[in-house]
């Protein structure tokens, strides 16, 4: 069994370790937990350094046949696009459950949930066969409606509810069009790395292709979320607890951007072709209207979460262009988005804690109190605006690149974006962090040197990736440019905008 | 000599995360990191301006780096020295580092001083970034930078509302202006390659491919028009041109020296310093070059008229400082590298000096209305000495600095746009009065507030102001304008009707402002009542604030609010509510059917029964 099993298995023996940890031995539970979202993030880390950019395409691929006689077999492995995904995804696992440490009812069952949801979203990124990746993606959206339910605030219930049938139902569309795909290709195996190369040469035909191409684009889309399935997401984040909305807005999101680029796109190309550039359509609307939207509330976790809708607008948009560029910077965006996020919710879930409110206009001038949590949040706001020196500058700029000449007006929307952006954002931390101190928060405590760790973490991860790209652009490069290499015979994108 | 660009621009962000990570508690050393670091800069700035001035050749070197290489796009970290990069380099550590050591002094009682330092640090850092720049990526990144550093300069005392408003105005004008400047780099990407050439953001290498494109017609000049236009946005918004020149006059909430280093010296003179830049792009677009210069006069006599009103020392200063930037602009729109750059410099010395000498008049009177001073000469005689330097070298007297460049530009104007020259003296006018004004009202006369006892600054505040008055008097003379000289550009010979003309507009300013001001011959309340109407506009800034507050409310806001309401009543409330409640009614019906009752299925049963039997011998074949 290869390293990247050992990624995936870990915080599944974890959670079967928490089992026989008593339930009052919360510190222990806690220690657990850490430990085993702490190892998966070493090994990514080892496996990043290690990675062999000169060879590129998957590696350290683990299979062991588990129906041969329908096709599934269980296969993990890891290319540049994936890795760094996995990486996105250790560090916000392993920083959440730091940040979770704050939870004080019901530990056990807390962590026992929330490292089942870090496994299946481990198992969704590094499956390498369509039936294990969809058996983790729903293993990934299970957790979150006790997550919610239980450990999260305000209208909770109906968040959850909506969530979980809003995901499921897309989950849904997404299995026709897999099993689909699974009756058409020919071959009846689930294989990821089979399909990829037999559809090269034996390509479904064209026909067809643009008619699954929409179950797993809508399917996959309502996570990603494309708008106008984005709904689910700001009542979710808002209404879960902090280190869930970490992994929520940071993670799961980016599970159905990474889903229509590695099963949509890539095994269906003619449909793509037909069908992307209606994506680089509406992603305008994720992006400006999220902006506008977000600028509307008042909640400052509902603004989070409109934010994140409007930016994986940017993740739809670089998909959408098929080009080298464009690609790298929606993947090194996920990356990036994801940290930010994940950044900005801990450090309002921080404050959330204690003043039991989050709309802005009833905190004020916190960063005298918190100045701590205030710096944080002020890096994240700036992150988010794309401000050069943290990774979602080069990522937004890359796909700005990218989709210049493809999609001209989308690319134009996409830099609007980032002004709307920034007025938001800056509003936010005017509102809630500057100004005199508002009496009711003269207590607040701000973060002790334990509970800096995260946000260490999260901003080091952001400045380094920020400041020297290269890191990373080149390891998903390398995969991006194998996705396009068998697009490229076929017909240029329609240029519909 | 390969290193001593990194050694510009990197010790002040080792300062910035330094005192960020290790001496965040410690106020002295902190502070002895930020001025040891600024030191190192100007050191190895010096350096480099003495190896310039031994190689004739320009540019003297360029350094790059592979920051972003995919298929089709390779983004560059690098330096370009030149003789226009060593200069500004030399102008933003000299100038900052006489700015680090007064702030020792002023902000001497403020508990924040490491992070004042870490700030300030971070935007030398990024200032110098923009001008070692050898391409339009790595610029912009540092312009962003500079934006940013400035937005926490600005709202340094973030508890007060009026700076945190100041702060966000600053950063969020300056992103509008960017939204053009990035397209315009975009669009400048897309057409500077052609073939199997990679394509480029370089400055060297696409000075050398304009020509060409442009003589092979693939880059139609109306593209290159549109360019230099979305170009030129960032101008407007760095260098506070009008319209977006809203965001100083209230950047002036933060701490005196930040004014000092960031909206007078330095930041503000990066547009100017952009347009120099790129003047090889621009140059060939004459549309464009009347644009610039049109907007740069106008700017000038705009707020020149706003500053004859205002009534914060701080202020009139900041209006005083879009003026001069716009006399930049306008000489660079005119074609005029040297002259606009000559200016720069020398107002980057004596505009730093007169913010910190009001500073040191702020720091002892703690307020910033010029009606409550008066007669400061004989409490604060070194601060008034070193005002006025600055205040005549400002209005462009004969033989201070400002009037060598001020009147390059002049000559220039005069020889190409004489609708230009002409704004451009009227300017000088009103220049010389209300400099008048502020040095009669705050200096002279009698003391208006007695209670509190006016005293000179200490020794840290006044000496770093005596190497900047000593340029402002002789910086015409140390040959800035020869060392420029290879920069190119249009360069006019020194013209004496344009240069006495001036100089009469300036005195008769400076004897106006006397009169009225100090022998009270023509009383001020009577000139407000005759200019009544004209002093509401110039007192409400042409209501331009206004307006923007209006389109930010009206359009900005109701856009958000009007797509919110949709967003809840059609995406929320119809679409997804709607079915889930679809679905729940739907459930409700059908309900309905599971009676539990063996007599409803049998019925049920028997009726479907008997349809499918009919049905299949209907259809049957």
């Amino acid at each position: 069994m290869g390293p990247v099993s050992w990624i995936l298995l870990s915080p599944l023996i974890g959670a079967v370790v928490l089992l026989g940890i008593p339930s009052d031995r919360t510190a222990w539970i806690r220690r657990a937990a850490a430990l085993f979202t702490g190892v998966p993030l070493l090994i990514t880390g080892v496996l990043l350094a290690t990675y062999n950019r000169a060879q590129g395409g998957y590696q350290w691929v683990d299979r062991v046949a588990w129906i041969p006689s329908m096709g599934i077999a269980y296969q993990v492995g890891l290319d540049g696009i994936n890795l760094t995904l996995t990486l996105l995804h250790a560090l916000c696992s392993f920083t959440g459950v730091l940040i979770s440490y704050r939870i004080q009812s019901r530990v056990k069952e807390y962590y026992l949930f929330y490292l089942l949801l870090i496994g299946g979203v481990y198992g969704v990124f590094v499956s390498l066969d369509l039936f294990f990746f969809y058996l983790f993606y729903e293993m990934a959206v299970i957790p979150m409606f006790p997550l919610i339910g239980i450990w999260g605030s305000g209208d909770k219930e109906y968040a959850t509810m909506k969530l979980t049938l809003y995901l499921t139902a897309g989950a849904v569309l997404a299995l026709v069009g897999l099993l689909a795909l699974y009756r058409v290709s020919g071959v009846q195996t689930f294989d990821l790395i089979f399909l990829e190369r037999y559809l090269r040469q034996n390509p479904i035909p064209g026909g067809i292709q643009r008619m699954l191409f929409p179950f797993l684009l809508i399917g996959f889309g309502v996570i990603a979320p494309m708008w106008p399935f984005h709904s689910w997401s700001p009542i979710g984040h808002a209404a879960a607890p902090s280190a869930v909305s970490m992994l929520h807005a940071g993670v799961l999101m980016k599970l159905g951007s990474y889903a229509i680029l590695r099963i949509a796109v890539q095994l269906l190309p003619e449909g793509a072709y037909t069908w992307l550039p209606w994506v680089a359509g509406i992603c305008v609307m994720n992006i400006i209207y999220g902006g506008f939207v977000a600028m509307a509330q008042k909640d400052i976790k509902f603004l989070i979460g409109y934010s994140s809708s409007s930016h994986m607008g940017y993740v739809l948009l670089g998909i959408a262009c098929l080009n080298p560029v464009a690609l790298t910077g929606a993947v090194l965006l996920m990356f990036a988005h994801g940290l930010m996020t994940a950044l900005a919710f801990a450090a309002v879930g921080h404050v959330y804690d204690q003043t039991h409110t989050r709309v802005m206009a009833d905190w004020g001038g916190l960063a005298r109190q918190i100045p701590l949590i205030a710096t944080v949040f002020i890096i994240a706001a700036l992150a988010s605006s794309g401000l050069p020196g943290f990774a979602n500058f080069a990522a937004e700029l890359l796909v700005f690149f990218g989709s210049w000449e493809t999609y001209r007006w989308s690319a134009l929307a996409a830099i609007l974006g980032i002004v709307i952006t920034a007025f938001y954002m800056l509003r936010a931390v005017r509102t809630c962090f500057f100004g005199p101190l508002n009496p009711r928060w003269a207590s607040l405590q701000d973060a002790t040197l334990f509970e800096r760790i995260p946000y260490v973490i999260l901003v080091s991860a952001l400045l380094v990736v920020g400041c020297w790209p290269r890191f990373l652009t080149e390891l998903i490069s390398a995969s991006t440019g194998s996705v396009l290499k068998h697009l490229s015979p076929l017909q240029t994108v329609a240029r519909l905008w | 000599m390969v290193t001593l660009p990194w050694l510009i621009l990197f010790p002040p962000i080792a300062a910035a995360f330094s005192i960020a990570l290790l001496t965040r508690r410690s106020r002295p050393a902190s502070a002895a990191l930020a001025i040891g670091a600024l030191a190192v800069s100007l050191l190895s700035a010096l350096a480099l301006l003495f190896h310039s001035l031994g190689h004739p050749e320009n540019p003297l070197m360029e350094i790059s780096i592979p920051w972003i290489q995919l298929p089709g796009l390779s983004l560059e970290f690098g330096f370009l020295l030149d003789r226009l990069s060593i200069l500004m380099s030399l102008v933003v550590t000299g100038v900052g580092l006489m700015i680090f050591i007064y702030s020792v002094g002023y902000m001497a009682h403020e508990p924040g001083l490491p992070r004042y330092f870490a700030f300030l640090s971070l935007f030398a850092f990024s200032m110098l970034g923009i001008v070692l720049a050898n391409n339009f990526i790595s610029l912009f990144i540092f312009w962003e930078l500079v934006g940013a550093s400035s937005y926490l300069l600005i709202g340094y005392w973030y508890d007060r509302p009026k700076a945190a408003e100041a702060g966000k105005k600053a950063f969020l004008v300056n992103r509008i202006a960017d939204f053009g400047f990035l397209i315009g780099i975009l669009m400048l990407w897309s057409f500077s390659g052609t073939g199997s050439e990679t394509r480029t953001l370089n400055f060297l290498e696409l000075a050398r491919r304009l020509e060409s494109l442009s003589a092979q017609g693939i880059l139609l000049p109306a593209t290159l028009a549109a360019t230099g236009a979305l170009l030129f946005c960032g101008v407007i918004g760095k260098s506070a041109q009008f319209p977006l020149h809203v965001w100083l006059p209230d950047a002036m909430e933060g701490p005196t020296p930040v004014s000092a280093l960031i909206h007078a010296a330095t930041m503000v003179a990066a547009g100017v310093y952009l347009l120099c830049r790129i003047s090889f792009l621009l140059a060939p677009i004459p549309q464009v070059m009347e644009m610039i210069a049109g907007i740069g006069g106008f700017t000038a006599v705009f707020a020149a008229s706003l500053a004859l009103v205002e009534n914060d020392i701080k202020r009139v200063l900041a209006y005083s400082t879009l003026s001069q930037l716009g006399y930049m602009v306008m000489a660079l729109g005119l074609g005029g590298v040297t002259a606009g750059m000559f200016h720069l410099t020398t107002h980057a010395f004596f505009k730093a000096m007169l913010f910190m000498g009001a500073g040191c008049v702020i720091h002892s009177l703690e307020t910033n209305d010029i009606r409550q001073m008066g007669g400061l000469y004989r409490t604060m005689p070194a601060t008034t000495r070193i005002f006025g330097i600055g205040a005549l070298a400002l209005c462009g007297i004969f033989p201070f600095a400002g009037f060598w460049s001020k009147d390059e530009i002049l000559a220039l104007a005069f020889a190409h746009h004489r609708i230009l020259w002409i704004v451009g003296t009227a300017t000088a006018g009103m220049t010389a009065f209300y400099m008048g004004r502020l040095f009669c009202v705050v200096f002279l006369g009698e003391p208006r507030r007695n209670e509190r006892h006016s005293h000179e600054a200490p020794a840290l505040m006044i000496w770093p102001l005596i190497p900047l008055a000593i340029l402002s008097v002789i910086g015409g003379f140390i040959g800035i304008p020869s060392f420029l000289h290879e920069a190119g550009g249009t360069h006019v010979e020194f013209n004496f009707l344009v240069a006495v003309i001036s100089n009469g507009a300036a005195f008769g300013g400076l004897l106006l402002a006397y009169g009225i001001y100090v022998k009270g011959l023509a009383p001020a309340r009577w000139l407000k009542a005759l200019l009544g109407p004209l002093n509401v506009l110039l007192t409400r800034k042409f209501f331009v604030d206004e307006a923007y507050g209006w389109i930010n409310r009206n359009v900005q806001q109701r856009t958000a609010v009007g797509l919110n309401l949709f967003e809840r009543t059609v995406i929320i409330g119809l679409w997804a509510n709607g079915i889930a409640k679809t679905t729940g009614a739907a459930g409700a019906i059908l309900r309905r059917a599971q009676t539990g009752k063996v007599q409803t299925y049998a019925l049920t049963l028997l009726i479907g029964l008997t349809l499918l039997i009919y049905l299949s011998g209907r259809w049957a074949p």
